[in-house]
């Protein structure tokens, strides 16, 4: 039972550094179709630039807060100079791009930083919480914590703010928001910002425990992707819940099967929601009428 | 109010508009018409800036807009209802008209909301609907209503009556004719010759980018050429 509870409370931590991953893919996916595949080297441009403002002698804190920023300037740049002049540009062709941004940006890293793992300390220690006879560390606890809190932050931005509508206005139908009045490139640039402060949160709050290096971003996109279908492309909500279930899953398979398979479960869970229930859980299927 | 000289566009290799002349001035209600194909939705997509223009010059209100993008002409004053509608089908209808109002954020948005539903009683009893499950005649006027959101000192309206039962247009086309009691002067693209002319002050008639005629609806209503070309009679 208490093995159980241990494989619980280790599937919630890590699924809530997925579920971040998800709500950053579905703020972009949801100004612009787009799935971007950079979201990974947001998670590890927060990881790593914590770590060396930190090693250069910042406090924690607001190293932290600086990589978010520089991240997030970072994401503002990845719209600006490879987006936004690619306008007309299918969305595959965007999703390619961001692949592409990915790769640069994963060797910019190499050249900027190094090819090492890292951490910084924990923000309250390491001495777990003894719950049922399973431990959960302090640090997971704020990665849960932070998690939920981007989670009610965005829920409250797309339903009470007028923003938040503007951007999904923008998704639906680019030319009628231009109509009334939304610079559409206005909003792009905010959810790829958004969606980069989002990203490298999870790389601040991942590394105590995970590490962080120039590549961590690949696996968690691909995680982070497997939540966002899992969960219903474009619904906050099922990012939160897609995230928290795929890395139950990998927990689980990791306690129960072997840890040797732990990662082929988020692809078996992508396999899965495609065969069964493209819309995913908490997706709507889109009909229009004409 | 909106003065349009020498308008040229294209879309890649093919040119589409060959250099339209027209002028709205306040408070009138002018109608477009001309077949499928001639060229009307291209104007109208080239006056709220979401075309490219090849030449011309496009005067609103006594300024050059020619150059100003098409997300900043509506707070100048200059609305469209698009062909096809557009509405956000992901958004409700009370959030539709919301975003109509997306440059206001003052008391007046409430009001201007109430005016709407005044104008579109139906839209009031399904204000938290889904706008993508609307009829295809509610969607009309919530197109309208979103247009008329944005305080337009001038509204272009794409094939208001398009696809619509008789009875709808004849209700739509009344409030178009009505604008100009709340000081909106309407520029009115449409097929339907006949409806649109009856309710127009003047017209244009567009053939393949080009005005051919233009006057007085009436007149053009009484024009043995138009009568035979567009109105079937």
């Amino acid at each position: 039972m208490s093995e159980l509870l241990q494989f619980f409370f280790s599937g919630i931590t890590v699924g809530a550094i997925y579920s971040l991953v998800a709500l950053g893919f579905i703020i972009i996916y949801n100004s612009s179709g787009v799935v971007n595949f950079a979201q990974g080297e947001f998670v590890m441009l927060g990881g790593m630039s914590t770590v060396f403002l930190f090693n250069a002698g910042v406090p924690l804190a607001i190293a932290a807060v600086a990589a978010i920023l520089i991240t997030c300037l970072v994401g503002i740049a990845l719209n600006k100079l490879a987006i936004e002049p690619a306008k007309g540009a299918s969305v595959v062709t965007l999703i390619i791009i961001t692949i592409g941004a990915s790769i640069f940006i994963r060797g910019m890293a190499q050249l900027v930083f190094d090819k090492q793992f890292h951490r910084f300390p924990s923000f309250s220690g390491d001495d777990p919480f003894l719950i049922g006879g399973a431990t959960i560390l302090p640090q997971g606890v704020w990665m849960i914590a932070g998690a939920i809190a981007v989670f009610i932050g965005l829920f409250v931005f797309f339903t009470y703010s007028l923003t938040g509508k503007a951007v999904l206005a923008t998704s639906n139908n680019k030319l009628a928001a231009r109509l009334v009045g939304i610079s559409t490139n206005m909003m792009m640039t905010l959810s790829f910002g958004l969606s980069a402060a989002i990203g490298a949160l999870a790389g601040v709050l991942v590394t105590p425990i995970t590490l962080t290096s120039y590549d961590v971003g690949i696996a968690l996109a691909l995680k982070g992707f497997a939540a966002a279908i899992l969960g219903g492309m474009g619904s906050p909500f099922g990012a939160l819940v897609g995230g928290i279930l795929v890395g139950l899953i990998e927990a689980m398979t990791a306690g129960y099967i072997s840890s040797e398979y732990k990662d082929a479960a988020s692809f078996i869970v992508i396999l899965a929601v495609l065969f069964v229930m493209p819309n995913g859980i908490f997706g709507r299927s889109t009909i229009d009428r004409v | 109010m909106l003065l349009v000289e020498d308008l040229w566009s294209r879309y890649g290799r093919i040119e589409v508009l060959h250099g339209i002349n027209l002028e709205v001035k306040a408070g009138e209600v002018v109608a477009v018409v001309g077949a499928n194909g001639a060229g009307k939705t291209t104007l109208l997509r080239c006056l709220s800036g979401v075309q490219p223009m090849a030449a011309g010059t496009i005067t609103f209100r006594g300024s050059n807009i020619t150059r100003v993008p098409a997300h900043r002409r509506l707070g100048l004053g200059l609305a469209q209802s698009p062909e096809g509608r557009q509405i956000f089908t992901n958004l409700s209808v009370e959030e539709n008209l919301r975003l109509g109002a997306y440059l206001y954020k003052d008391a007046r948005v409430e009001k201007d909301m109430e005016e709407a539903f005044t104008l579109f009683p139906i839209l009031k009893t399904k204000r938290n609907l889904n706008a993508g499950d609307l009829s295809g005649g509610q969607q009309q006027m919530l197109a309208i209503g979103r247009a008329l959101m944005g305080r337009p000192h001038c509204l272009l309206l794409d094939e208001p009556s398009m696809g619509l039962a008789p009875i709808l247009v004849d209700q739509i086309l009344d409030v178009v004719k009505n604008l100009r009691s709340y000081g909106v002067t309407a520029l009115l693209v449409e097929q339907n010759a006949f409806a649109a002319l009856s309710i127009a002050d003047r017209g244009y008639v567009m053939e393949i980018g080009k005005i051919t005629m233009s006057g007085p609806a009436q007149e053009l209503i009484a024009d043995e050429r138009v009568r035979e070309a567009y109105l079937g009679i």
